[in-house]
Parts: structure tokens; C-alpha cells; sequence
């Protein structure tokens, strides 16, 4: 996704002098194209990234389009009072684009992890969340930030993430997609659990039952509606998010089932409420804490039976 | 441009004008920073009624300059200023720090108002206004962004971020002031971080530097009317200052950083000031 990212950028940057990338040094070789063809339109913010979102607010408010990139946790934490203030109270348009949400950077740990984020950017108002759930997604994604009004956080994994819709898909900012449309059961997936998401829905097919799946790529504002339509075709609901199982999609998702009378069985398949207690890479964390496929799988199957 | 002794009286009267008018606007909404407004009346004195392209009819966008109140606690003399210049409306001032008003105790972007950029949390207003000051280098447009600091707000480790960056990209459109009245929330900066040598700190960040009494005229209106100081330096000016400067019981008072005055006290300060 992050190469979707960046090429699709790129070719906005080519037709917009007023589009500017900041990167908080971050992105080994990863911008060089951009920054051969449109010197003018990046610039390498050091290691400073509160004046990155200081500086991106200045240049938004006098015209400019403006991409902050980091990795999550220094995008989103250190900088959340210029995100809070001098972004959303101003409703400055200028698109915050985090790599390495979840357990991404398994091996760099805790530091390098971001499990708080997307429950943190919720809460502000005027901030627009979403977690692309393939370079589909993450493509369409870039290419409407252009025009967004307001501001936007993008939530990237790394490179690894396939492709799982069949082109062409339908992407608008707040509604989610529909991939799989089952009966009895839902499975509700953002971001990088989308391909596991479709894994399993495989899985379930040929076992026992099709499951609707949905990719939830926007967190704010959720697609109430299409929860809603989740909740009256199906018995069981799950959600899939690496992120914390408080203040995420699970969270979002169970409020507004909660609020429609929903009384159906729930499941939030997320990270705990800890910072990982294991060393390893990204799938390796995320199978001891219960997000790989196999595990996902058996966590539904005990859920109804 | 002239600037000779009627000039320095027209300003001087402006300033108790602003003064009278701070004093009125917070006495009657109950609220504070009286110290805080005043210590920085000359410099926005100067900056509104003389040095800067303010926006008004006829004065392109890309042409006009910007100011960024990075200490939004002063904003009643923002406000007063902006309302002598006619681009507050009475209501506006009217609607001051009250129920149901308009305008809070911090400013809140409105152009309409001529006020560029939110502000009240320390610490920010650098780094927007190096944006700023950025976008105009980008488009090749001739407008200065000014930043308003407060001492204490140096304290703020986001204010070196920005220092560094207006240094390292050139932004000699860049000035911003800092109200050097020596006085923070809980006592002197002295003795809780203590800043000097204050403008050598600016100048080994590459920053051109000048110092100024910040209550003299003929010190403050030929030091901003020599911005940009030297070519492809960010410009600071080390305004020395007085908090509460105007009204004798107020001046370096820590109490008139909060304290809202009562009828007594309002009365003994407005008459000091005529």
C-alpha cells in the first residue's frame, strides 16, 4: 500500500504545484522519484515532527495540499496537539499518512508499534480516519484526498498487502464495501486485516457457511447504515482490526449495534490491551495474538458453535 | 519612509486608545491577561497602524501581510487593534468572553475579522507561521508573516523545532517578536527557565537578531521597517518589555497576569491612562 501511495502521488503532484509531500525523515529511497521531478514540492522536515504539522497547517491555510508522512506513532502521539489544534479546530485540509499501523514493524518494538492510534484520532472532532484494506482501496484513497475538505489520517500497514477486490471497486470516503454478501454471519474487517478477512470468508464458504464480508476501510465516519444492514442479516458479527480492542473498529462497531437494538453475538477480534509481551515480526506477533488466519478461523468457529 | 516626532505621538496616542480599550473589554467580561495585553500594545501598535500591509480593500491576498498571535492570551489588544482598523466589528467586541458571545479569551481564525490563525496553546504559532512564510517563498509573493511570541512560551521545545526549520529553508519573510517582559504565569522567567543569553540562543539558530525597548516607538517603527534584517535569515526582534506596562500598579505584578480588575481598581487604571 505504501507504493500505492506513493505513485499514485505522484502522478496527483504532476498536475497540482500546489500538492507538497512532508516527510519527517522518513522513507529511505522511497521519495527519490518525486523529489527529482518536483523539487519544489517536497520537503524533508527532520526529525521534528510537531513543526511538521505546525508548518503543513501554515501551508494548508495559505493554499497548498498538503501529505505529512511518518510512522504512525510519530505521526499520531507526539504530534497530537498541533494535529487537535492547529489541524482539526482550524479544519485545515492536509491528509496525515501513517505506515506501520498495527505490529507492522514487529521486530523494532513497542516504539516502532502503533495499537492506539486510530481510538486516539477518532476522537477528534473534524478528523476523517480511514484504513485502506488493499492498494485498491489505498489508490482510489489518494486520489479523492486531492480535493478532501478537512483534515484526513491515513492508515497504511507496509508493502506486503495484496490486492482482494476484483477491479473496478466503488470507494467513497465514510461507506463501506461490500465484498461477500452470506447470511447468518458478518465479518466486518479494516485496514490490514482485510486479505486475512477474505482468507477466512474462504475458509468459513467451504466449511459450514458464507459469511458477508465487508471491508470498513473508513473508522470515521463509520458507515452506520451499513452496520446496521450487518446486523439484520446476520446472527454472529465480527470484527477484524490490528489495532487495540479499545477504542477501534470493534468499538465504533459495537456502539452503534448497541444503539440499533442489535441482539445478535458479537466478537472483536483485535490486539489486547498490552504492549506485546513477544519479539518477532509482524505475523509472528500476530498469530500469538490471535490475527493470523488460522487463528481467526478457529475464534469464529468456537463463536457458533 | 519618514518617521519623525508627529509620527511617534499619532502612535503613542493609538496606544492609550488600545490600552483604554483592553481594560474596558476585560473589566466587563470578568476575564484577565490585562499584563499580558499590555506589554505587547506598542509592537502591535506599530505592526497594525504603521508597518503592516494590513488587509483592506484594494490589497491583494498575496500581498497583504500576516500575523500570527502565537501568545493568544493577548488577544484583547489583537482585538482592540483590529477593531481601530475596522476590521472588528463593535458587536464582535461586544460579544468578548461572555455567554452566547463571539469572541473567546484565545482568537479563533477568521479572516472576515483579519485574524489569520487560531491560537492559545503556547508554543505553535512559530511553526504555522514558518508554513506561511514558506508558501509565500514558493509562490514567489512579497508578503511578511510576523509571529508574536511570549517569553515563557520559548519555553516550549516546539519553538526550537521551528527555529531550526526557518533557518535551514531561508525564510527572511519570516519575523517573529517575542514579548521579552521577563514575567511568566507562576514568577520571573529568570527563575523558573531562564532564557539568556536570549539573543545569541536566536543567532547560533541563524536567526538575525535585533533588541529593542519594546515601548519605544523610535526604536521599535525602524527596526520592523528594516525586515528583512540580512538576506536569507529568519528575522527575530527581542522586544524588552514591561508586563502590564501603562498602568503603575500593574507593571511586573505577577497578579496582573490573572487577575481581572474591580471597580476601584479599574477606575484609578482608566484615569492613569487619560
Amino acid at each position: 500500500m505504501r507504493t500505492a501511495f506513493v505513485e499514485t502521488l505522484f502522478e496527483l503532484a504532476g498536475n497540482d504545484r500546489d500538492i507538497m509531500l512532508l516527510s519527517a525523515d522518513l522513507g529511505f529511497k522511497l521519495f527519490d522519484p518525486f523529489r527529482e521531478a518536483y523539487p519544489q514540492q517536497f520537503v524533508n522536515m527532520g526529525v521534528a515532527e510537531q513543526n511538521m504539522i505546525g508548518v503543513a497547517a501554515g501551508l494548508g491555510l495559505e493554499g497548498k495540499r498538503v501529505y505529512c508522512y511518518s510512522m504512525v506513532p510519530f505521526l499520531t502521539f507526539r504530534t497530537l496537539e498541533q494535529i487537535r489544534v492547529d489541524l482539526c479546530y482550524q479544519n485545515v485540509g492536509v491528509t496525515l499518512i501513517g505506515v506501520g499501523g498495527g505490529l507492522t514493524y514487529g521486530l523494532e518494538g513497542m516504539t516502532h508499534h502503533a495499537i492506539e492510534d486510530i481510538a486516539v484520532m477518532r476522537a477528534l472532532p473534524n478528523m476523517t480516519v480511514v484504513a485502506p484494506g488493499d492498494p485498491l482501496e489505498c489508490r482510489a484513497l489518494i486520489e479523492m484526498s486531492a480535493r478532501y475538505e478537512g483534515p484526513l489520517y491515513v492508515r497504511l500497514g507496509g508493502n506486503n498487502d495484496p490486492v482482494v477486490h476484483k477491479n473496478p471497486i466503488a470507494f467513497r470516503m465514510g461507506k463501506g464495501i461490500v465484498i461477500d454478501e452470506g447470511k447468518d454471519l458478518a465479518i466486518i474487517a479494516t485496514g490490514t486485516m482485510l486479505q486475512k478477512a477474505k482468507e477466512v470468508s474462504d475458509l468459513l464458504s467451504d466449511r459450514c457457511v458464507a459469511p458477508t464480508l465487508v471491508s470498513m476501510h473508513t473508522l470515521k465516519p463509520l458507515d452506520r447504515e451499513l452496520v446496521r444492514w450487518c446486523g439484520e442479516r446476520s446472527k454472529y458479527l465480527v470484527i477484524l482490526e490490528e489495532h487495540s480492542e479499545i477504542g477501534g473498529l470493534g468499538s465504533a462497531v459495537a456502539e452503534c449495534l448497541f444503539e440499533t437494538g442489535w441482539g445478535g453475538r458479537f466478537l472483536k477480534i483485535a490486539l489486547p490491551d498490552q504492549f506485546c509481551k513477544d519479539i518477532g515480526r509482524a505475523d509472528y506477533l500476530l498469530e500469538k495474538n490471535g490475527l493470523s488466519t488460522a487463528r481467526i478461523f478457529e475464534q469464529i468457529i468456537t463463536l457458533m458453535e | 519612509m519618514n518617521f519623525d516626532h508627529a509620527d511617534v505621538q499619532r502612535l503613542k496616542e493609538q496606544a492609550v486608545k488600545i490600552r483604554e480599550r483592553v481594560l474596558e473589554m476585560c473589566h466587563s467580561a470578568g476575564c484577565g491577561h490585562i499584563g499580558s495585553s499590555f506589554s505587547i500594545v506598542e509592537m502591535m501598535t506599530a505592526l497594525y497602524f504603521r508597518c503592516m500591509k494590513i488587509p483592506r480593500s484594494g490589497v491583494k491576498e498575496a500581498e497583504r501581510d500576516r500575523l500570527v498571535l502565537s501568545k493568544g492570551h493577548g488577544c484583547p489588544t489583537l482585538y482592540a487593534a483590529l477593531f481601530d482598523c475596522g476590521l472588528l466589528p463593535e458587536s464582535a467586541l461586544e460579544g468578548f468572553s461572555r455567554n452566547g458571545g463571539i469572541l473567546e479569551q484565545h482568537p479563533s481564525r477568521n479572516p472576515a475579522y483579519g485574524i489569520d490563525v487560531s491560537s492559545g496553546s503556547l508554543g505553535h504559532g512559530l511553526s504555522i507561521g514558518a508554513g506561511m512564510a514558506l508558501s509565500g517563498k514558493l509562490n514567489g509573493e512579497d508578503h511578511r508573516v510576523f509571529v508574536i511570541m511570549s517569553d515563557g512560551e520559548t519555553n516550549e521545545g516546539s519553538t526550537w523545532e521551528a527555529a531550526l526549520f526557518a533557518a535551514q529553508h531561508g525564510l527572511d519573510n519570516l519575523v517573529a517578536i517575542v514579548d521579552y517582559n521577563k514575567m511568566q504565569a507562576l514568577g520571573k522567567t529568570r527563575d523558573i527557565i531562564g532564557l539568556d543569553p536570549f539573543s545569541s540562543k536566536w543567532e547560533a539558530m541563524g536567526w538575525a537578531v535585533r533588541e529593542v525597548d519594546g515601548h519605544d516607538f523610535s526604536e521599535v517603527v525602524p527596526t520592523l521597517e528594516q525586515v528583512p534584517f540580512l538576506s536569507g535569515k529568519p528575522n527575530m526582534i527581542i522586544a524588552h518589555t514591561v508586563k502590564g506596562k501603562g498602568v503603575c500598579f500593574m507593571e511586573n505584578d505577577l497578579l496582573w497576569h490573572y487577575r481581572c480588575p474591580d471597580e476601584e481598581e479599574y477606575h484609578k487604571a482608566t484615569c492613569e491612562l487619560c
